[in-house]
């Protein structure tokens, strides 16, 4: 499957999306205490980021299976 | 009881010779000069049969078959076909449409009367 | 419960469980039936990412930093996210080349050489024995803890506690044993261990399962939900400060070097190359594993930030080492169950961990490390011994031995200086020094061996002097001054502080300087001088996708004789039989003895070889057996020219076949057309057989009616007969216009061309039409027509033409009302003849139709009900004729409008010379002639 050009590409995607999550600027925002569903927002939005990114990366690899 | 036949040509020749023919022989006619015609005659004229050419304006002798044959009303009429056409694909069709007897011009007089004549036997 | 004895017996079962199920998976593959070649098998091994750096360590940092810990498991995630380009093309290129070991890797791209594989093996050693360490530390403190259980005692600094008391040891050593039992049964060609990976396998579940568990007892058993820990910590300041992190910079940059650390790491560390890339059964394996594996990481994370708030909530601060929090957490509540799962969980943790890494160092050490220095060493006369497996396999073993003595070693001197994790990055940041040139390997066809030399070099010095060292100073076995004032006491050589460069934490600082110098001496000493024949060959092969491996590299020979016994030496006699066999009915040949010595046999035998001892080795073994003839840069290139020729010719082909498909489909639409063609042939044929044999049919009729009956009477007798005849000259007539047109299309008709004057012309034709007119009373207008209009062409045709448009206008007029016009203009160029009538006029739709052969425009009923007169070849004829002599012939008409017919024919300029532009305002008497 990652053989075919448009996957590696859109994983490819992926993995800037990924670089942005999980880096400045938005950490940034996220750092300012407060919370996110119980839970402090740094903490929230790095696990939820993190966990919307696999299932991305499932969705991209899977999603092209017949 | 003479029989009423109904010619359908629009060669003004032809249907001079075939009225005059027919006449002679003691049959009814009258005389449709297109397709539409025949189907509106056919109706109010109630022929025991048609002479039925191919080549007619408005509506083809072939399809004036079809709807003849589609009439319950006409179940008892004799078709033939005349035609200048004379291809076997030709009367294959008219054959399959329905007419009792297809005849290529130009015809035999004699021919065509026998053979209207074994038809309404 | 928790006696020592318990927790060892525990421990030792566990141990011989892993043992079994790798025993059971080697059986299995034995035979053929991989327990092994499953994507969730391949993805489950990869997470002996997590070791107790994971399982203890994470929970320490999270104490100490909050969401600090979790960068180095976002690094993995976004590698497979860029698999298709990285990782994919790596386990390719690793297949291709029967790659064994990260050092096999370098050494073969960058032209099969010993010196590089050796230098990666002494740096991926030195800098993995601090990870080793840390693994030690982890279970040899874990055991003390629990064993003291039920008080919560934390260890002894490492240094402190006497040898042979020291657990730490004792764990060192029965790991030793366990690895070498493990991984040193035998020698595989492919340097594969099914057993071992299925071993992993199980042990990732473990360790997930207990990590898994612990959490769920904190964070529900402890306490009521994720919410409720987050609260409770928020209300103490001390453990609130974990939920943020410093909104620094610097901070920032620290965590996106992490993560780009961990991103290498994740595929550089021996053990992560040996799951990842030499153990792959199959690359497809990969497909899942790019969401499987980051799913592992993010499963096995979850808690560990709860679980570090609970236990700074539970513990008072400094009592207890947040590094043991999992396990003093659940001892503290005498869970004693669930603290025995967990320490088995660091354990299987650790013992993974170790278990690969020191197998993929140990493998290192021996192909790229000793064998080469051994074979260079004539005097000890390896080259003729007969049999060097046992000796392989007793370097490896030796080399576990001494790794994990080591790794105790480095944990004395310097394992009490850091927590875990902090030894863990020092070990990320040794094999992030491989990540040039492997990256630079995989893209970039400049890199040479030199290059690689220098890059590596530069970069593992730096890596030693900025971190390694230090991390010797600071557990003082190193003077302290050297961190603090430098080598030498320069201050500029602070270690720490390179050229003055301060406000980056060490590791940020030591990747700045160390990498910065590996990609600049790496890419600047490869351009010093173009790749040579080999790098070349090897950078083709690693990049280009271009199989080479139909092209051999070896233009020398050697015969079996020679090379069985080489490879026997290596891999032992019956798998070196077994596989020269395989190879002969391969080439469908029946033995061995059949095999020509020729290039392919060699390469056979140096791939082979390269399985066991690494390429680089296993190229000087053949080179010393074969009479080789080196290939010189030009063979090489004549071979890549070769190569690049096939692909020219392709594409050449390709385009062919493009070229083909246009001409297929020309031809196809224009037998299409000739299809058409010979339809509207057959129609055409079909409708004159029509058109002649109805005037037939009425003269036969009427013949045979007056042969039938002598007696008619006179007036339909004269009538009949006038029938006869009209019929008969329509039918010639027919004829005659059915020949004319069959002339006129083939070309064969006559010319004679000459000066013609249209005015005469047109009144020639109104002539002979002069009796028709009055008979239906219509009116012709000669009006319109100019004088001097000349043109060149067949007068008697132009009549023909004059006399067909006036002959259909006069068809088509009313009776009495009738009028037809006639009009003849002419321009420089040209003259215009128009005939206009007000008859019925044509529709738009039939204006083309009406110039077709047998066509009347019947086809619109509106306009005509009944069949028109005459034999529908009149137009067609005329168009011929016009066109003929470059004229056009059309018609302007709509219904009710009447038509105008109007052709052009070039103009003459004859002796009248030019016409003057007249508008045509002769007076000629028009109306009825």
């Amino acid at each position: 499957m990652i053989r075919t050009r448009l996957v590696a590409q859109r994983l490819a995607f992926l993995f800037l999306l990924g670089c942005f999550f999980f880096n400045y600027p938005l950490l940034s925002i996220f750092n300012q205490g407060g919370s996110l569903f119980g839970m402090p927002s740094l903490y929230a939005w790095l696990m939820g980021s993190w966990l919307a990114l696999i299932g991305l990366l499932a969705l991209v690899i899977e999603g092209m299976r017949d | 009881m003479s029989h009423r036949i109904l010619i359908a040509d629009d060669e003004p020749n032809i249907v001079i010779s075939l009225e005059y023919l027919l006449k002679k022989e003691g049959f009814e006619v009258a005389v449709a000069k297109n397709g539409e015609a025949v189907l509106a005659l056919a109706g109010e004229f109630r022929p025991d049969l048609v002479l039925l050419d191919v080549m007619m304006p408005i509506k083809s002798g072939f399809e004036v078959c079809e709807g003849l044959r589609a009439d319950a009303a006409q179940a008892h009429l004799k078709i033939i076909m005349l035609t200048a056409k004379g291809r076997e694909t030709e009367v294959a069709k008219g054959l399959a449409l329905g007419a009792d007897a297809y005849i290529t011009k130009p015809f035999s007089t004699k021919d065509l009367i026998v053979r209207i004549k074994s038809l309404l036997a | 419960m928790l006696q020592v004895w318990v927790i060892v017996l525990a421990s030792f079962l566990y141990l011989g469980v892993l043992f079994g199920i790798a025993w059971y998976a080697d059986h299995r593959a034995d035979h053929g039936r991989s327990l092994i070649a499953n994507p969730v098998v391949y993805a489950l091994s990869l997470g002996v990412y997590c070791t107790t750096w994971t399982f203890y360590g994470s929970v320490g940092r999270a104490a100490a930093n909050g969401i600090g810990f979790l960068p180095i498991y976002l690094g993995p995630t976004l590698l497979f996210a860029l698999a298709g380009f990285i990782l994919y093309r790596m386990i390719r290129v690793a297949k291709a080349n029967r790659i064994t070991s990260i050092a096999d890797f370098v050494a073969s791209r960058y032209g099969k050489s010993q010196l590089l594989g050796g230098l990666v093996t002494v740096i991926a050693v030195v800098g993995v024995i601090p990870y080793i360490a840390l693994q030690l530390k982890a279970v040899s403190n874990s055991f003390t803890i629990l064993s003291s259980y039920p008080e919560i005692v934390m260890p002894a600094s490492a240094g402190a506690v006497p040898l042979f008391q020291d657990s730490a040891l004792y764990v060192a050593m029965i790991l030793a044993a366990f690895t070498i039992l493990f991984g040193t049964r035998h020698l595989d060609a492919t340097e594969r261990h099914e057993g071992m990976v299925a071993a992993i396998a199980v042990e990732s579940i473990v360790k997930l399962v207990a990590f898994l568990a612990v959490g769920t007892f904190v964070v529900w058993g402890l306490h009521g939900g994720v919410a409720d820990v987050f609260a409770r910590a928020a209300e103490v300041p001390e453990v609130a400060r974990r939920l943020t992190r410093a909104d620094t910079s610097a901070a920032y940059g620290s965590w996106g070097t992490l993560i780009f650390l961990s991103l290498f790491a994740s595929l550089l560390l021996p053990r992560q190359f040996q799951i990842a890339v030499v153990e792959n059964v199959d690359v497809k394996h990969l497909d899942r594993a790019v969401w499987l594996f980051p799913l592992y990481l993010f499963l096995i994370n979850l808690f560990v930030l709860p679980v570090a708030l609970a236990g700074l909530l539970h513990f008072p601060a400094g009592t207890v080492d947040a590094d043991t929090f999992v396990l003093t957490l659940p001892m503290a509540h005498q869970q004693e169950g669930l603290a025995l799962f967990v320490f088995i969980g660091g354990l299987s943790a650790a013992t993974g961990m170790v278990i690969v890494e020191t197998i993929a160092l140990s493998t290192m050490v021996c192909n790229d490390l000793v064998m080469p220095l051994l074979l260079r060493m004539r005097w000890l006369g390896l080259a003729e011994k007969a049999d060097l497996s046992g000796l392989l396999l007793e370097i490896r073993r030796w080399a576990i031995a001494i790794i994990l003595g080591l790794g105790y070693l480095y944990f004395r001197v310097a394992g009490e200086a850091y927590a875990l994790v902090s030894i863990g990055l020092i070990s990320f940041a040794a094999v992030a020094q491989f990540a040039p040139v492997v990256i630079g390997g995989l893209f970039w066809k400049g890199g040479t061996r030199d290059g690689a030399l220098a890059g590596l070099a530069i970069g593992f010095v730096l890596w030693a002097y900025t971190l390694l060292l230090p991390s010797f100073a600071k557990s003082g076995w190193l003077p302290e001054g050297f961190i603090a004032h430098g080598l030498f006491g320069i201050e500029l050589l602070r270690p720490q502080h390179l050229l003055g460069l301060a406000g980056l934490d060490e590791i940020t600082h030591c990747l700045v300087w160390s990498l910065l110098a590996n990609v600049g001496a790496y890419i600047g000493v490869s351009l010093l001088r173009v790749p040579n024949a080999r790098e070349a060959r090897q950078a083709s092969l690693f990049i280009g996708g271009t199989d080479l491996s139909g092209h051999l590299a070896w233009s020398g020979s050697a015969g079996v004789a020679d090379l069985l016994p080489l490879a026997s030496r290596f891999l032992g006699r019956e798998r070196a039989e077994d596989a020269f066999m395989r190879h002969a009915r391969s080439r469908g040949l029946h033995s061995v003895e059949e095999l020509p010595g020729d290039a392919r046999l060699v390469n056979f035998a140096e791939n082979l070889l390269a399985g066991a001892i690494g390429s680089a080795s296993a190229r000087a073994m053949v080179s010393s057996v074969v009479s080789e003839e080196p290939l010189g840069l030009d063979e090489v290139m004549n071979i890549l020219d070769e190569a690049s020729q096939v692909r020219a010719y392709s594409r050449e082909l390709e385009q062919k076949s493009l070229e083909l498909t246009r001409a297929t489909a020309e031809l196809r639409q224009a037998n299409e057309r000739l299809r058409e063609l010979d339809r509207m042939k057959d129609d055409f044929i079909s409708t004159v057989t029509h058109e002649l044999r109805t005037p037939l049919t009425s003269i036969r009729a009427f013949s045979e009616m007056l042969q039938e009956d002598p007696k008619t009477d006179l007036e339909q007798r004269s009538k009949f007969l006038g029938i006869i005849v009209s019929e008969t000259v329509r039918l010639s007539r027919l004829i005659n216009q059915i020949l004319d047109l069959a002339k006129l299309e083939s070309g064969r008709a006559e010319w004679t061309v000459a000066a013609v004057d249209v005015g005469e012309v047109i009144r020639e034709a109104a002539d002979s039409l002069t009796v028709l007119f009055a008979e239906k009373s219509v009116t012709l207008d000669l009006g319109g027509c100019a004088t001097g209009l000349s043109v060149m062409a067949d007068r008697d045709r132009l009549m023909q033409v004059m006399v067909n448009l006036l002959s259909n206008a006069l068809k088509f007029v009313p009776a009495e009302s009738g009028l037809v016009k006639v009009a003849a203009r002419g321009t420089i160029s040209e003259v215009r003849v128009s005939v206009t009538d007000n008859g019925p006029g044509i529709h738009v739709a039939d204006h083309e139709v009406i110039f077709d052969k047998f066509r009347q425009g019947s086809g619109n009923t509106d306009v005509l009900t009944d069949k028109p007169q005459g034999t529908g070849l009149g137009l067609p004829i005329s168009r011929q004729i016009v066109e003929y002599f470059n004229g056009r012939l059309w018609v302007e008409s709509t219904p009710g409008n009447g038509a105008c017919f109007i052709f052009t024919l070039p103009r003459h300029s004859g002796d009248n010379g030019p016409a003057p532009l007249q508008a045509g305002n002769d007076n000629q008497p028009g109306g009825a002639q």
